[in-house]
């Protein structure tokens, strides 16, 4: 039994069509995808924009019900849990996103993001002033930040530290899986390599499972142990990394690694 | 002949923290027909160098503070803003990264496109929507003849860029400059409108000026390349030398920090550190703080007054800083 499964998921929007809104059209935003993830992986999810990788990520997370099929997480079905079980269940998996410029709340110090990520599994820790000190200062080292910065609020930060930020929050809740989404692009060069050390450091240290979308495929097939290809919302290809990346199969792959600028010496 | 000459700009801003030199005394040259990349990190000055060039800089707070952009002879930082106005879109064409904000909402396609044919080359309207259509479809907008009417919510990304190159290329400049023009696309769209520039340019032998930060995207369409570095021109070298034989301590480390070009599992490098603040004028070598041996050899002595831009080699010109090129 795989650590992650996804059976048959699929994600229908219904859109009405025409003025006297009669018609309804269905798109098919992802389209029966089966896929396993095991423990400690790095999958890589790549595709066009509007593949769908979006919706399955907010499938995943549970963020929206499946039209069909189910998310099962350590043999657990996650759509026959109830919801409080769900709130609970979601410490689980965490996002990091794009932008950490948006995804920071401005108006909270980074004591006080981290200290609510924490506390959602520790919740007699915010009444230990110094215990939870503790624990978001040990927080703060693991992802490489300062920890005389902890009463700065996000903007004092540059993008490579605010995205630290960003992944000290994910890591907050002590999560099993994680959902990267397109957790570099917005960033600079020199920064962005900071960033997928850190990731590859902390999948080590901590044995986390977890979904690397991007559309850069030289990124991808960096970071991650396997690639899953996405095209209108069905997965086309999935592989071990550099095999997907040598010797793509799928017409989708093929377009994709054609497409991205290479450095030819 | 080079048909533009850029020597010593300097370009500041006067801001409440301190006057920061966004361009410190850059300059380089552009050949006729040639494409010429301009690489760095965000801050790094390389948009900035180029709104200069045609005086797109707000002033204030910014001001040219001296250098000399010979374009065919004749400085464009000595223009007047009205003779300005007669380069600006005609001569020198402008694409920037987000085709959303740099096209008007609020006006259809058509007439933003006719726009500089009847300012620069006086057309009626008449003769100016029959060049446009032949320019939409020679970028490749299907159904030119009904789509010329449409606004520009109702293209994706990739069309409204290829209507911003149609419009910047419509009166034949002889520069384009193009600033980060795929940044915002995805990647299969970004290699159609890179392949759409670069079969432009070939038909019209524009030259091209490419401001990037995509290590990857210069080497496939520049021939020469310029790296930046807190306002400053570090290297430059024709696009092979620039990859296989860099030489500046900074270009090493931006080609080691490239998850393509490293193997798999392998760590990347990361330089330490942050880049300067431009509002304390730097007097030394710039990268000299964040220089590593890894990346900068085991001479630790960084040049303590501006080190000078040397050509070690034919056409591969170095910022000469003993820490920084090695030895």
């Amino acid at each position: 039994m795989s650590y992650l499964e996804l059976e048959n998921l699929t994600k229908h929007f219904t859109k009405r069509e025409g003025l006297l809104a009669k018609k309804l059209r269905t798109i098919k935003a992802v389209d029966g995808v089966n896929l396993k993830i095991e423990k400690g992986e790095i999958l890589g999810l790549v595709g066009e924009s509007g593949c769908g990788k979006s919706t399955l990520s907010r499938l995943i997370m549970q963020l929206l019900q499946p039209t069909e099929g189910s998310v099962v997480l350590e043999d657990k079905r996650l759509a026959e849990l109830s919801k409080s079980e769900i709130r609970r269940r979601r410490r689980d998996f965490q996002m990091i996103f794009q932008d950490p410029y948006a995804s920071l709340n401005p108006r909270m110090t980074v004591y006080s993001t981290l200290a609510e990520a924490i506390a959602t599994r520790h919740p007699q820790l915010p009444k230990d002033r110094s215990g939870m000190e503790n624990a978001v200062g040990k927080l703060m080292e693991r992802v490489g930040l300062d920890r005389r910065f902890v009463r700065k609020y996000p903007h004092e930060f540059s993008g490579g530290q605010r995205q630290r930020i960003a992944i000290a929050r994910a890591l907050g809740t002590e999560p099993k899986l994680i959902l990267a989404d397109e957790p570099v692009s917005a960033l600079d060069v020199s920064i962005q390599s900071q960033i997928l050390n850190l990731l590859r450091q902390l999948r080590d240290e901590l044995e986390l499972t977890m979904i690397f979308i991007s559309h850069d495929l030289s990124v991808v097939r960096y970071i991650a142990d396997r690639i899953a290809v996405m095209d209108e919302g069905k997965i086309v290809e999935v592989g071990e990394a550099n095999e997907v990346f040598e010797n793509p199969k799928s017409e989708t792959s093929k377009m994709l690694l054609q497409a991205i600028p290479q450095i030819r010496i | 002949m080079a048909i533009l000459e850029v020597k010593d700009l300097q370009t500041s801003f006067h801001t409440r923290e301190g006057v920061v030199k966004a361009v410190d005394g850059v300059s380089f040259e552009v050949e006729a027909g040639q494409t010429v990349g301009i690489v760095g990190e965000s801050g790094s000055g390389k948009s900035v160098t180029c709104y200069s060039l045609l005086k797109l800089i707000p002033q204030p707070p910014g001001r040219i503070e001296g250098g000399q952009a010979l374009f065919k002879g004749k400085d464009l930082l000595a223009l007047s803003e009205n003779e300005m106005r007669k380069v600006r879109g005609s001569q020198i064409g402008l694409i920037f990264q987000d085709p959303m904000t740099s096209l008007n909402p609020y006006l259809k396609i058509s007439s933003q496109i006719i726009e500089p044919l009847m300012i620069h080359e006086g057309l009626s309207k008449s003769a100016a929507l029959d060049r446009a259509v032949a320019e939409l479809d020679a970028v490749g907008i299907p159904d030119v003849k009904s789509r010329i009417n449409s606004y520009p919510h109702e293209f994706s990304g990739g069309m409204r860029q290829r209507v911003m190159i149609a419009m910047a290329l419509i009166t034949r400049p002889e520069i384009l400059i193009a600033d980060e023009p795929t940044t915002a696309l995805d990647v299969t769209i970004q290699r159609q409108v890179l392949d759409l520039i670069k079969t432009r340019q070939e038909e019209l032998g524009t030259a091209v000026i490419f401001i990037t930060h995509d290590l990857a995207v210069v080497s496939e369409v520049c021939d020469e390349v310029n790296v930046m570095y807190a306002g400053r021109f570090v290297e430059r070298a024709p696009v092979a030398k620039l990859f296989t034989t860099p030489k500046h301590a900074y270009t090493k480390a931006l080609q080691r920090s490239i998850p393509a070009l490293q193997e798999k599992g392998q760590n990347l490098y990361t330089i330490p550190g942050l880049p300067p603040d431009l509002t304390h004028g730097i007097e030394g070598c710039a990268f000299g703080p964040r220089c590593e041996p890894e990346v900068g050899g085991e001479n630790r002595d960084h040049a303590t007054s501006r080190p000078p831009l040397v050509e070690l080699e034919p056409h591969h010109w170095v910022q000469q800083c003993p820490g920084c090129v090695g030895g």
